[in-house]
């Protein structure tokens, strides 16, 4: 039962210290800014799980009951993750985008991060409730 | 006795990913590929934290683990913000 426990440990380790380190490596390697979201977000998330799975088996081999602890953080960074790379991707169209390089928004009039009057209008009132 | 080499296998590529993470945020030019990088680096310290936990034994690096994985994306989120408006807090 060790044997094997420590194995499949060993096993979850390796493959999770790969992801990580694929994903760090391709935020140096990607060109595109873009496409440099890919390697952290989803990789790197990847290589965090495998450990954290490596570590639930550890503790439950060697001491004999179930961690809670390694769920409560992997379930933190799967949820947490997406909305990082969502925030940033936002965050990549505001700042570099032109209007007409993007696809069309669809059943909507624009898109909401490059709509210059409410943002505009946010930033004025935010002013103006300073000066009062 | 694989499990301790593993270990050490594990540890050096999360060290290493922290020093790409780091070399990226030197060299890059855009504000938002450092951001990037910093959130890739408290991921792969989250990671070097539960390796340490399994290399001693015991269970008080999942508070700190837990504490830096909250901070990291709050931090993460306010940069994003701070970005696309221009403060934080309307």
């Amino acid at each position: 039962m060790g044997e094997i426990g420590d194995i499949l440990t060993a096993i979850f380790l390796v493959v999770g210290g790969c992801f990580g380190l694929v994903g760090s490596f391709g935020l140096i390697k990607l060109r595109d800014p873009m496409s440099r979201l890919h390697a952290p977000t989803k990789a790197t998330t990847l290589g965090v799980g495998g450990v954290l799975i490596a570590s639930l088996i550890h503790s439950f081999v060697l001491e004999g009951y179930v961690s809670v602890h390694e769920l409560l953080i992997t379930l933190f960074l799967f949820l947490t993750a997406p909305v990082t790379a969502l925030f940033l991707a936002k965050a990549h169209i505001h700042r570099h985008s032109e209007e007409e390089v993007l696809p069309s928004p669809g059943k909507d009039t624009c898109w909401a991060v490059l709509d210059e009057r409410t943002s505009r209008q946010i930033i004025d009132e935010a002013e103006y409730g300073q000066d009062e | 006795m694989i499990l301790s080499y593993a270990l050490y296998f594990a540890f050096a590529c999360f060290g290493l990913a922290v020093l790409m993470n780091l070399w990226k945020i030197i060299t890059s030019e855009g504000v938002g590929d450092r951001v990037l990088a910093l959130d890739t680096m408290v991921v792969n310290s989250i990671a070097i934290l539960v390796l340490a936990g399994i290399q001693e034994g015991t269970e008080v690096f999942f508070e700190a683990t837990m504490i830096i994985a909250m901070l990291g994306f709050v931090s993460t989120v306010a940069y994003a913000r701070f970005m696309l408006r221009g403060n934080i807090i309307e």
